[in-house]
């Protein structure tokens, strides 16, 4: 009698042996993935990059440089530099989704999908492609927008490394999720609801334009159930020294969600959800 | 010839309960081109499917030229290339860029000079710049092929590589994969073309309601199944088969059969072209002994076709 794990294509036994049998990623493939995905990006450079960077730089036209000016500072900080971080982190969080969730579902839509599954290429290395690529992306943007913001406000950055390691550390961990979405999706609708009605909300109400600390106590108690206010209290710090909880909590809470969605696509390439039928 | 293909006892059931495959099992040879026919719904892209890990399998086990497909997965499916039946392209991405990306995927470095000659071979190198939203129906198969040629695989499923496309790119499909075979490409192809089967095959394997009914030698298949006819343009009408003509006729002749067709004005025998006693003799000879004249005789064979629907009939 055959067993599950020996049938024809199972992803799980295939899964478990791989490293055994196969040895090294498929770098060619990983690369071609890679490539044709940012070639797509580069192709439609002006909706993909500057229609975030004219609309963050808007935000700083009226948030810092107009109602900015009246306002005193948080922690320290002006207000026109203080909303520079949650700027870039809304970018880089709904970008990130975009640009992970369009790029497996374009494929899955159009049936090109076909050649991706029959191809000598493992779980790991069509996700390292993929999110790689809308990961990539996501920091251009953000390092844009950031030399963007420079233009309207001074600012400088405390830990420049720490920074940087937040900003790559959210954009692959948010193209994960936008790859999970992708999958997930089977029409374009369902492609923009999380990312509009969740992520954006979230990323509004997780501090980009305030500190929690300013928010009465149960507010505050209220706040923290919102994961973004980690990343943008974890980025902030890395700017100005000030956090509205600890960077530590910051970086486990980015670790968490990132093992959350390797685990949900690990599961996916397991069972073949809505992709291998 | 060895076995390049090798599946047994494979099975399949979607999660809506339908059993779309039960128990195939079916080997390759090195080298062949083998066509795999089939009425729609028959089975034979989920066959295709599993084989090149679009699809996953229920049951059995399917190994390429040694490797387990789900153990070995890298090396079974480098050796294989996939034109899939839907024309699913990179609409916005120019033939070139599409065809060497299809490269890279399967693991291959760049080899340009490769991609020049697939894209040469199948008239498509004037049209490496174009996006592939600007080709036509026939050209965007053309760009599908390239791209499953790119990695210079070992076997080449065509999934209806005929459908929708005219006659003269058909011809030049036909000739392009009898090509690869004399490469030593193993061709499998599915198609409702049956004249293609007939005329590319070496091998023909029948496949319906998820069963493998039949795998034969192209050439032996039509000559254990082949009937011949032949066809008699009566004189004179007749109301009826005249009592004992067939019995008379045909008492020597095996499974001959003898119908009046056409308003009593044609008399149409089926025999085995294989017997040595045809009873064609015996029925001429009957016939003019019951003066019955014809101003016209016709003899046929059964294509491919015929032997189908016959098996179909069968199986039904």
């Amino acid at each position: 009698m055959t067993r599950e794990a020996d049938v024809p294509g199972n992803p799980r036994k295939a899964g478990r042996e791989r490293a055994a049998t196969t040895g090294a990623l498929n770098l060619y493939a990983i690369r071609a993935i890679y490539l044709f995905e940012m070639a797509r990006w580069f192709r439609t450079f002006m909706q993909s990059a500057a229609s975030p960077v004219i609309s963050t730089s808007l935000y700083f036209v009226v948030f810092g440089a107009a109602i900015g000016s009246r306002m005193g500072e948080i922690d320290g900080v002006p207000y026109g530099a203080f909303i520079i971080p949650g700027l870039v982190m809304l970018t880089l969080l709904t970008q990130s989704i975009s640009n992970a969730s369009f790029g497996i579902y374009m494929p899955k839509w159009s049936g090109t999908i076909y050649e991706v599954l029959s191809a000598p290429v493992s779980a790991t290395e069509v996700v390292m492609g993929y999110a790689g690529a809308a990961a990539t992306k996501s920091v251009l943007l953000g390092l844009i927008i950031l030399a963007t913001a420079r233009l309207f406000v001074a600012y400088e950055i405390a830990h420049p490394v720490w920074m940087l390691g937040f900003l790559v550390l959210t954009a692959i961990t948010f193209s994960l999720f936008g790859f999970i979405i992708g999958i997930w999706a089977d029409n374009f609708e369902k492609l923009q609801v999380i990312p509009l009605m969740i992520v954006t909300p979230l990323a509004f109400l997780g501090g980009s334009f305030y500190s929690i600390n300013m928010l009465p106590a149960f507010w505050q108690k209220v706040a923290l159930i919102n994961p973004v206010v980690y990343l943008i209290s974890g980025f902030r710090w890395s700017f100005f020294g000030v956090a509205d909880v600890s960077v530590g909590l910051s970086l486990a809470m980015i670790g968490l969600f990132l093992a959350i969605c390797l685990g949900v696509i690990v599961w996916i390439f397991r069972t073949g959800y809505r992709i291998r039928p | 010839m060895s076995v390049i293909l090798s599946i047994q006892n494979l099975g399949k059931t979607y999660a809506s309960g339908f059993e779309a495959l039960k128990d195939v099992s079916l080997d390759i040879r090195r080298g062949e081109i083998f066509a795999l026919l089939g009425p729609n719904g028959a089975g034979k892209t989920t066959l295709i499917g599993i084989v090149c890990g679009i699809v996953n399998g229920s049951a059995g086990r399917v190994c390429v030229d040694g490797h387990d497909i789900a153990r070995d997965f890298r090396a079974a499916r480098a050796k294989i290339g996939l034109v899939p039946q839907e024309l699913s392209t990179d609409a916005f991405e120019t033939v070139w860029a599409t065809t060497r990306f299809s490269r890279g995927l399967f693991g291959k470095p760049h080899n340009d000079a490769h991609i020049e000659r697939v894209l040469r071979e199948l008239s498509l190198w004037d049209k490496r710049g174009d996006k592939i939203m600007t080709l036509s129906g026939g050209m965007k198969r053309r760009v599908m092929i390239a791209k499953a040629l790119a990695h210079e695989p070992e076997i080449l499923f065509l999934d209806e590589p005929s459908a929708g496309v005219d006659v003269a790119l058909r011809r030049d499909m036909w000739a392009m994969v009898r090509r690869l075979r004399d490469a030593g490409v193993t061709i499998i192809l599915t198609t409702h073309y049956i004249e293609e089967a007939e005329e590319m095959a070496d091998r023909i394997g029948v496949i319906h309601g998820g069963k493998l009914i039949l795998v034969e030698d192209t050439a032996v298949l039509m000559q254990k199944l082949g009937k011949k006819q032949l066809t008699l343009h009566l004189q004179h009408p007749l109301a009826q088969l005249p009592a004992g003509l067939a019995r008379d006729a045909l008492q020597d002749a095996r499974d001959g059969t003898l119908v009046l067709a056409d308003d009593g004005n044609t008399l149409i025998y089926t025999y085995d072209s294989q017997t040595e006693q045809t009873g064609i003799a015996a029925l001429l000879r009957r016939l003019a002994e019951l003066n019955i004249d014809f101003k016209g005789l016709r003899s046929s064979e059964s294509s491919l076709e015929d032997i189908f629907v016959n098996l179909l009939k069968e199986h039904a």
